[in-house]
């Protein structure tokens, strides 16, 4: 078997802890590369936070991790991103399954604009994870309780996900992403649109989120950085200027960069 | 710009020591003080003006279009009915002269009538349809058979367009109408033989020689058949070329190329697809002549570039979010597109295609082309059969000088007009009732 053997081939790191991994990781946008050989680990059941200015490739870096790069128009990626030790930019990687096990939460609220029902119980539909309506329902009523939206939504389940508020938006889209059982979430600046309050209720849901997923959090907010990572990286025109635990980053950063950036200096 | 600002705050400064308010505006009706407030205020006024002087002529234009077609129109909705006592003489209805009956009863109505010239004119009052109103009621009753009754013919074209004039004003003469017919006329007028009823027939006959007996049916329905053609045909293709188009093809020379002469075709004169159906459809293919089929087909060709614009935009008008969105849920491509973009888009979809309906069903000039410009008297039962449309019947009518066609032109206009109305409301509905705000 062919397959067998490329998971042998593939399977190089065994480190349990180590969910998502890139090796050499480039991307280039019509010849212009936005990053630079970026090496970076992302670990199990952890926060991993993505900090730097705008335009310095942390959503570029993002959208390598479940291949949405496939979606823009003329860009090129190079290096290896490693999900469980699988290369997932080989040829042989169903990018369907790959998004289905690396969910993802957009910086603006986007549910469609179909009821909340249809909004969480579209990814568990199409990847055919419920074998009867019963347990299709039950999915669905499980993810709301785990965002904290069940209380609020349950008896209006049929009104269109587009006539709750920002917070509960955005809620709706974390329970649409997880819904389809991911392993990973990405979520890019998920509070950016939102107020303190239900950014505080985003923040609480991803540390309780947290024990299930890995979650890979892009943020312009230090203090957010600080609350909810455990590992952090800093990111600088293209490059990875600092990456490590969020402890050692923000108390005892090694670059000057660095420093200043979370100090407020630049940015 | 900043000496401007300077100036402003003096003003306001100024307004301040006065202990005016600086923000208050009374000088609204009165003359501002300072030239820039007078200038700028003098603008807007004549920015305002001149919209309200557009939309005052543009609603002359169409007030007196609305005018011409409802006064020509209105007088087309009735028809006048002479009273006749008809002896339906066994003889007669045996030979099937009914002719010969009405002919009879005119005569013994007005017994002083006996030159050959006179006969002719008295028989042109009546319509030459009326003998053919008592065989069907004869048909429909058969005890009439030998009997005498009084029973209502319609009048002829000429003898109704006078009769309906002369009740609103004094009318001498019109048309081809003579001194005795008016006397004939007068005299039926006080013996209360004439009335006037509504004109069912309009709305339920085909085209015909006589003004008095021409109808829309034949038109509407032929109208009717090469639009659901057309709609069979543009609709399928347009959206799967746009669908294609705007999400799945790659964005390269050819797609450019495409793009540019599907706008091209859109501002093609309509006469020129005319041409196209007739060397292709008919001279290629040998689908039958002036069909609703070919018809439709060639109304498909003119629509499908209006529908493949309007779809690429209601699908653009959808947020790239929410195809990411679907894509991060593992939606595969199709799925994107037919579980959520392509249904976001449905009602703006619909609002294009609808109106792109509604440019087909006012379409002539390529009709003409493909010889549904032909007189037809049956309603056409099948796609291949000769059928004409409403625009066409209206441009057939026009062509025609007798009076009697004058005013159904503009019966035929008003219906089609009030077609194009009835379109464009269930545009507006559709696009009220289902659009998505995003």
């Amino acid at each position: 078997m062919k397959t067998q053997e490329n998971i042998e081939q593939l399977k190089t790191d065994s480190d349990p802890e180590l969910r998502m991994k890139t090796e050499n990781l480039s991307v280039f946008y019509n010849n212009q590369q936005a990053l630079f050989d970026l090496s970076l680990d992302i670990y199990s059941n952890k926060v991993t936070a993505l900090i730097g200015p705008s335009g310095c490739g942390k959503s570029t870096f993002m959208r390598c991790l479940n291949r949405m790069n496939d979606y823009v128009e003329g860009c090129r990626v190079t290096g290896k991103v490693r999900l469980d030790g699988f290369d997932i930019y080989k040829d042989n990687i169903d990018t369907i399954l790959l998004r289905q096990k690396v969910g993802m939460v957009f910086q603006k609220p986007n549910p469609f604009p179909k009821s909340i029902y249809e909004n969480v119980a579209y990814g568990p539909k199409i990847h055919h994870l419920t074998q009867s309506h019963d347990e299709l329902d039950a999915l669905v009523e499980k993810t709301l309780q785990r965002v904290g939206l069940w209380d609020e939504v349950s008896d209006r389940l049929s009104a269109p996900g587009t006539s709750l508020s920002g917070g509960q938006q955005q809620r709706l889209c974390i329970a649409r992403a997880i819904a389809t059982q991911p392993e990973v979430l990405l979520m890019d600046e998920p509070c950016s649109a939102l107020d303190p309050i239900a950014t505080a209720c985003i923040e609480e849901l991803i540390s309780e989120l947290k024990e299930k997923f890995t979650i890979v959090i892009i943020t312009h907010s230090m203090q957010q950085a600080e609350r909810v990572s455990n590992h952090t990286a800093f990111f600088h025109m293209g490059h990875i200027v600092e990456s490590g635990s969020t402890e050692k980053i923000f108390n005892t950063p090694k670059h000057q960069q660095t420093k200043d950036y979370i100090g407020g200096k630049f940015g | 710009m900043i000496r401007l600002f300077e100036r402003r705050i003096n003003i306001a400064v100024q307004r301040v020591k006065k202990k005016k308010s600086p923000f208050i505006y009374k000088s609204y009706s009165k003359k501002p003080k300072h030239r820039w407030l007078r200038k700028r205020k003098a603008q807007e006024r004549r920015f305002k003006r001149a919209g309200m002087l557009a939309i005052l002529i543009s609603s002359l234009f169409l007030t007196s279009l609305a005018w011409n077609v409802f006064s020509g129109a209105r007088s087309a909705f009735t028809e006048a009915q002479i009273k006749l006592s008809i002896d339906f003489q066994a003889d007669l209805v045996e030979k099937k002269a009914y002719r010969k009956i009405v002919q009879n009863a005119l005569l013994d109505l007005f017994p002083e009538v006996n030159s050959r010239k006179d006969k002719k004119h008295l028989f042109a009052l009546i319509s030459r349809n009326a003998p053919h109103v008592l065989r069907d009621s004869l048909e429909k009753d058969p005890t009439l058979l030998g009997t005498q009754q009084d029973i209502w013919l319609p009048a002829s074209s000429s003898t109704s367009i006078f009769y309906k004039k002369s009740l609103t004003e004094n009318a001498k003469r019109i048309g081809k109408i003579t001194v005795t017919q008016v006397a004939w006329i007068t005299q039926l007028t006080q013996t209360k033989q004439l009335r006037l009823r509504f004109n069912f027939s309009f709305f339920t006959n085909g085209d015909s020689r006589e003004a008095e007996h021409a109808g829309i049916l034949v038109s509407t329905i032929g109208s009717l058949l090469s639009i659901l053609v057309c709609v069979a045909m543009a609709f399928p293709l347009g959206v799967a070329t746009a669908i294609y188009l705007e999400e799945f093809a790659p964005k390269n020379w050819f797609t450019d190329f495409i793009e540019i002469n599907i706008n091209n075709l859109a501002a093609v004169p309509s006469i020129i697809f005319g041409l196209l159906g007739l060397s292709i459809y008919l001279n290629l293919f040998g689908l039958p002549r002036s069909s609703s089929l070919v018809g439709g087909m060639v109304l498909s060709l003119l629509v499908l570039p209006v529908i493949v614009i309007a779809t690429r935009n209601a699908l653009r008008a959808v947020p790239p979010s929410i195809r990411n969105a679907a894509a991060a849920l593992g939606a595969t491509p199709t799925q994107v597109v037919f579980h959520h973009t392509l249904i976001y888009a449905l009602p703006g979809i619909m609002t294009g295609v609808i109106l792109s309906i509604a440019r087909a069903f006012g379409e002539t000039a390529p009709l003409l082309m493909i010889g549904m410009v032909a007189f037809i008297a049956d309603v056409p039962k099948t796609f291949s059969d000769p059928a004409t449309t409403l625009p066409v019947q209206v441009y057939l009518w026009a062509n025609n000088p007798e009076l009697g066609f004058v005013e159904k032109t503009a019966a035929a206009i008003l219906v089609l007009l009030t077609f194009m109305v009835l379109i464009n409301l269930l545009a507006v509905y559709i696009r009220r009732r289902f659009e998505i705000k995003w």
